[in-house]
């Protein structure tokens, strides 16, 4: 049986700051799943210690294109198939014509699975926000600890310690 | 870019979206404008569906008239999203973050203005055009007639809606963080919308990962997409062997460049309204208008270039129709007026006044010739097609001329009110600037000292 978690979100102005406590919450032994930062605004990767994401991005387009080429392939020959254009000396296939076709088609298909990866691969949609607060879009940074009920304190304490100007319990 | 103001997230907010929590009175009457415009062009058209193709100017031997310029035209201007959004995303120009969101809207409502100018009408019977997409009813009932899939006419669809939807999912995808700014500062029905629509976005560095290499893997992938729409749209002209003047190998490379020319000009020309109507001129500064302006000389001299060509290879030929057909465009009145216009309006007034720093950082002065360069451009597109069709050849029993009856004229006005009107209520419910791409700038913007100077620097990762 797990233990049931709760969260808790500390909110900064300072980079540096928003390091320190997420260096603070590694040594006293929290997880790397346990905590994570929210920002209004794409930093450099690593600016806090955090965990580099791993993503699978470039497998979508790839798939995507597959599928779009394949849905070209079918469109083009079952439509001139089953309503055959008879040209005296030329076959039944127009191939210059089809490929334009399957070109777009390949884009198409790899352009919608790209959108679908990004949205599979961002977590989203999200039905339940959890910890979260609105000024992060305006310039405050959220380090959000989700842990069990026990060493919520000692996530409080962290957060604190850090220079959080403000502490939710959400 | 040398003039850099740095600006608390707090106040971007403010700034940027002021126009979503705030309706002043002139978004009201601009809309009431353009709203009445394009009502007036939909009445037209159902006039023209109730009455038949006989209420246009069209007739033997030109079938295609404004509504094929308008056509082509507004797929020109459809490249300017991608142009600045892709290329320059893709080349990390500090320059491109305030304009890339207002590019690519302009691209999608280009798009369906493009749409709405051709396609539906030219197809006579339009519901029966729509009736066959997916290929499960005839377009004619009664003999039992399928569209061609080896005709031309069936790739510009599949260019065009592949175009529009990537397009619009460019936009959406860049759009979810900013929505998010909106959920954040919105409260009740607004909230509960705006929540639904950024999808829980919550800003972790994982959904910012993605969201940077979704803006640079986009990019790229409708890169390709952007060559093959104005491609496929010249080659509605080029495959037809029976008209001089169209049927030419550069036509594609020749569309796509005189895409880019009218489409650069018009986000320029978008930029100045932003400063304008929207008083984005903190964002906005004359040093984005420098860069725009060199890079339209660039474009517009490449344009030249190919235009250049496109003549050589029609006159090299010696081919008498197809000087005949020449001749007509630039020797005969009212095409030789239109053909000196066109040329001045393009390339020869604006090209020359970007070369000026004076002219480039000057709101007006870029406003006005980039205006130019597109009243030069839709008459290039006239010039191609309507002399080419009316050329007087061997074998052709009736020959005329062409003028464009009120009908045309309502319907071509609608489709600028489209985009106006698609802008404008665009810019109450969405921010026009990126503002995650413009905070990403502050925070990425340090001064850094050289002797006794200081200058910005942009650091990148």
């Amino acid at each position: 049986m797990f233990a049931k978690r709760k969260s808790i979100i500390g909110l900064y102005t300072d980079e540096n700051n928003v390091a320190d406590a997420m260096d603070a919450l590694k040594s006293k032994g929290f997880g790397e799943n346990e905590y994570e930062v929210l920002t209004g605004v794409p930093y450099p990767e690593g600016t806090f210690g955090e965990a580099e994401p791993h993503i699978h991005l470039h497998k979508f387009p790839l798939i995507g294109a597959v599928f779009g080429f394949a849905l070209g392939l079918v469109f083009t020959i079952g439509t001139q198939i089953a309503f055959p254009v008879v040209t005296g000396g030329k076959p039944i296939l127009a191939i210059p014509a089809m490929a334009i076709i399957m070109y777009e088609l390949t884009l198409l298909g790899a352009i919608l699975f790209t959108v679908g990866g990004i949205i599979f691969e961002s977590r989203l949609p999200k039905l339940f926000m959890g910890a979260y607060d609105t000024r992060i879009t305006e310039g405050y940074i959220g380090v959000v600890v989700s842990t069990t009920e026990d060493n919520l304190t000692n996530a409080q304490d962290v957060l604190k310690s850090s220079g959080a100007e403000d502490i939710k319990f959400p | 870019m040398q003039e850099h103001v740095h600006l608390s997230q707090k106040q971007i907010n403010k700034d940027l979206l002021d126009g979503v929590f705030n309706t002043p009175m002139w978004w009201y009457l601009a809309v009431t404008f353009f709203g009445v415009v394009f009502l007036t062009g939909v009445s037209a058209f159902a006039y023209l569906l109730n009455q038949g193709l006989g209420v246009t100017g069209l007739n033997r031997p030109v079938f295609w008239g404004v509504y094929v310029v308008n056509f082509v035209f507004w797929i020109g201007i459809s490249h300017a999203g991608i142009m600045i959004s892709a290329i320059l995303r893709l080349t990390q120009a500090e320059w491109r973050r305030p304009i890339t969101r207002a590019a690519e809207v302009l691209t999608v409502f280009s798009l369906t203005a493009a749409l709405m100018a051709a396609p539906l009408v030219h197809t006579g019977r339009p519901w029966r055009a729509f009736l066959p997409t997916p290929w499960i009813l005839p377009y004619d009932f009664a003999r039992g007639i399928w569209p061609n899939i080896r005709s031309p006419f069936v790739w510009d669809p599949m260019a065009i809606s592949t175009y529009l939807v990537a397009s619009s999912l460019f936009i959406l995808v860049a759009l979810l963080p900013d929505i998010a700014v909106i959920r954040d500062r919105s409260t009740g029905v607004r909230r509960a919308i705006y929540s639904f629509m950024c999808l829980g976005w919550r800003g972790t560095p994982r959904q910012w990962k993605l969201q940077i290499v979704a803006g640079i893997l986009l990019s790229a992938l409708v890169l390709p997409v952007f060559v093959s729409v104005h491609s496929i749209v010249s080659w509605d002209f080029a495959v037809e062997i029976g008209v001089e003047g169209w049927h030419s190998t550069i036509f594609a490379p020749y569309f796509i460049i005189g895409a880019i020319h009218s489409g650069v000009a018009a986000v320029a020309t978008l930029m100045v309204v932003m400063v304008w109507v929207w008083k984005l001129d903190k964002y906005i500064t004359p040093d984005h208008f420098d860069a725009i302006g060199r890079l339209l000389i660039v474009v517009g001299l490449t344009w030249f270039f190919f235009f250049f060509l496109e003549w050589v290879f029609a006159l090299y030929t010696l081919e008498a129709p197809e000087i005949a057909m020449r001749k007509l465009q630039v020797f005969q009145w009212p095409w030789s007026g239109l053909f000196v216009l066109f040329l001045f309006t393009a390339f020869i007034i604006p090209v020359t006044a970007w070369l000026f720093k004076a002219v480039r950082r000057n709101l007006l002065c870029m406003f006005i010739t980039t205006i130019l360069v597109n009243i030069g451009m839709w008459l290039e597109r006239f010039l191609i097609i309507v002399p080419g069709l009316m050329r007087r050849t061997h074998m052709v029993f009736d020959w005329g001329s062409y003028q464009p009856s009120i009908i045309e004229l309502l319907m071509v006005a609608a489709t600028f009110a489209w985009l106006c009107l698609g802008m404008l209520v665009f810019s109450k419910f969405f921010p026009l600037l990126p503002l995650f791409d413009i905070k990403e700038a502050m925070i990425n913007r340090e001064q850094i000292k050289i002797g006794r100077k200081e200058i910005p620097a942009s650091i990148r990762e």
